[in-house]
């Protein structure tokens, strides 16, 4: 990551523990480290996808990103400005910068409120527009940038299907004019036909409004379509970072390697060629010593359970493995 | 042809619409057969039946659906809809046996599941406590869980996603139905979990010769997985065929806007192909072909006239106003 010129974003040493409580006086009795030590970077106009399984750790970076949930340490930097230390009101100010959507829409939407004061929210929050004619033709300008009727602005989000309520969602974020979107599993819920509606949406308006992207899925299909760089997290840490390529076609880290692999085929001649990794994914709250994926590796040795490896550039990207 | 093991014709299951006389079918003439130990995928959309269609099977359509009169299903040539409440309890378990998504709706959270299994293999067989319990230790490490009789006394929620759905497999192998409908069963899981159960369930079929109805949304699955599919839309069977006719050359222009709207690992940075529009909901179906609206190749007879099923092979066929025209090219 040393090669990005002046990211948008930089993530560094980003450590989110939530404590496990327990006994009379519910003390904390140990940690789940959910993020422990990420780096991450991001250009403007990038798209990085956080890769990983349920429970990598994945979504707490995104939301420990914006200070929905308080990082225990390290730092965010944005465009220069470390807002792990802001103080609330200015910390405010930047969420204008980055927006967030959710995986389902239709918890992410109050059912009472119309969808013309859903996506004017933000422009409310920050008093973005003077007048309610102005309002109602940002509005509606929005609802057109994501290929929704402007007429529809009156109606409720129970009258929207799932993928017209995620463009709702998406108008709402983009209403504010953020340099940073991420993306939490925006497009799972989504039915194949409507997460490519979505997906070439998402691709449009990175190229006109110059958005840069945290894409955090498990999708790997998604990834490929979507993705300049990739980020592989498993159990709190980044295993793996490289472009697309770089970790589609030549991955490095076993467990990527095992993510890989374990993606159905389409390919009508290479069916039953999944490699499962055994085993299952270990606790948070207690992790594997070493390299937490030693226990699944297939190529472990002694030191991968004594010692965690550090991240090393291997083939113009980055592995934590000591392969 | 041999006798099938599950044979559907014209079933229609129906709801309750806008206004209290009319219903709504969610699904709508539908008919398919499974041979005996084959794998067939049913694969769509949500909305498009296929789950309403395997509730069907199991009789286990909950009101105010209802299955409508003309409908017939026989498994093993038996009528199913019409077969008795305690013959149906006596046909689910040991001649088929259902699987869902999410494992922990349909796991007992207050019963070790050792008990669960134990408890679904006495209601099935005169057996002992004792040897019941000792086959469910059995079925455990035959589908996989580690520590397998230690497993046998934790409870649902001490087990993770991928673990549960291994007992709930175990649980439905301890009964040897025929066949196992298994409704998206790995949608909820983690890709590389996914990958051990699809192999689980591949090597099942293959010693125990189970047949399975496999309901997906995913094509990757149903390559992985399916001797057979069919793709439904809006409540009826559009296209049918062996796994290499629909996945490797679809005619309908459902399957082949689904197969190319697709995002593959191998499919980089380009647009995907969209499907305009969306799924229309039971009730504001076109009288013709459903798909028409959406369709890129429509012409004038789709919306009114449904479309024939159209032969395009030993045993692929679809149902398109276009390919019944065409149907060589």
């Amino acid at each position: 990551m040393s090669a990005q010129p002046a990211p948008l974003l930089e993530v560094s040493g980003l450590k989110t523990w939530f404590p496990v409580r327990g006994g009379v006086l519910q003390r904390a009795r140990g940690w789940v480290r959910a993020v422990d030590g990420v780096d991450l970077g991001i250009a403007t106009g990038e798209t990085l996808a956080l890769v990983g399984e349920s429970g990598c750790g994945k979504t707490t970076v995104g939301r420990s990103i914006l200070r929905l949930i308080q990082p225990s340490g390290g730092t965010v930097r944005f465009e220069g400005t470390d807002l792990m230390t802001l103080p609330p009101d200015e910390m405010r100010a930047y969420r204008q910068r980055i927006q967030i959507i959710f995986q389902d829409p239709t918890s992410a939407l109050d059912p009472r409120q119309q969808v013309r004061d859903a996506i004017a929210e933000g422009l409310d929050a920050f008093a973005l527009t003077k007048n309610r004619r102005e309002r109602t033709g940002r509005v509606a300008e929005l609802m057109e940038m994501v290929r929704l009727d402007p007429d529809l602005m009156s109606r409720y989000p129970h009258e929207f299907s799932g993928g017209q309520k995620q463009r709702i969602c998406i108008a709402r974020a983009l209403a504010v004019e953020p340099r940073l979107l991420i993306c939490d599993e925006s497009v799972s819920a989504l039915d194949v036909s409507i997460q490519a509606q979505i997906l070439n949406l998402l691709r449009d308006l990175k190229t006109r409004l110059g958005l840069a992207y945290l894409f955090i899925t498990h999708d790997l299909g998604v990834v490929g379509n979507i993705a300049d760089r990739i980020a592989v997290m498993y159990l709190g840490r980044i295993v793996e970072t490289g472009t697309v390529s770089q970790i589609l076609d030549d991955p490095q880290h076993p467990y990527t390697k095992a993510l890989l692999a374990s993606v159905p085929s389409l390919d009508l001649d290479r069916r039953g060629a999944q490699a499962a990794p055994t085993g299952e994914a270990p606790d948070p709250a207690s992790p594997p010593s070493g390299c937490h994926f030693h226990p699944r590796c297939p190529h472990a040795f002694d030191r991968c359970a004594s010692e965690g490896p550090a991240m090393r550039e291997i083939r113009g990207g980055f592995s934590r493995c000591f392969l | 042809m041999t006798a099938p093991l599950l044979a559907i014709e014209n079933l229609s299951v129906t709801f309750p619409g806008e206004n209290a006389r009319d219903r709504a079918p969610a699904v709508d003439g539908l008919s398919l057969r499974i041979e005996p130990g084959q794998t067939l995928a049913l694969v769509g959309e949500s909305g498009c039946g296929k789950s309403m269609t395997a509730l069907a099977i199991m009789r286990l359509v909950a009101k105010p659906g209802r299955i409508e009169p003309g409908s017939r299903i026989t498994f093993e040539g038996e009528d199913i809809l019409g077969a008795s409440v305690p013959r149906m309890r006596a046909l689910r378990g040991a001649g088929m046996a259902m699987i869902f998504q999410e494992p922990m709706a349909s796991l007992n959270p207050v019963q070790k599941v050792g008990d669960q299994v134990v408890e679904a293999i006495r209601l099935h067989e005169k057996i002992t406590a004792r040897a019941a319990r000792s086959r469910a230790g059995e079925l455990f490490e035959r589908v996989g869980i580690p520590g397998a009789r230690d497993r046998l006394s934790a409870y649902p929620h001490q087990l993770s996603g991928g673990l549960k759905q291994r007992v709930m497999i175990a649980m439905m192998i301890g009964l040897h139905p025929k066949l196992l409908i298994a409704d998206e069963p790995t949608t909820a899981l983690d890709v590389t979990v996914q990958a051990q159960i699809l192999g689980l369930l591949r090597e099942l079929q293959q010693e125990l010769g189970t047949a399975i109805l496999l309901i997906t949304h995913d094509f990757g699955v149903v390559n992985e997985l399916a001797d057979r599919l069919a793709v439904m839309y809006a409540g009826r069977v559009v296209e049918e065929g062996a796994r290499r006719e629909v996945l490797g050359d679809g005619r309908h222009p459902y399957t082949t806007g689904l197969m190319r709207s697709i995002p593959t690992i191998g499919r980089r940075g380009e647009p995907l192909e969209e499907i305009p529009g969306t799924v229309p909901a039971p009730g504001t179906w076109p009288a013709g072909c459903r798909f028409t609206n959406r369709c890129p190749i429509a012409f004038e007879p789709c919306a009114d006239e449904p479309p024939p099923s159209t032969s395009l092979g030993r045993s692929h066929s679809a149902r398109c106003h276009a390919v019944a025209r065409e149907p060589k090219s």
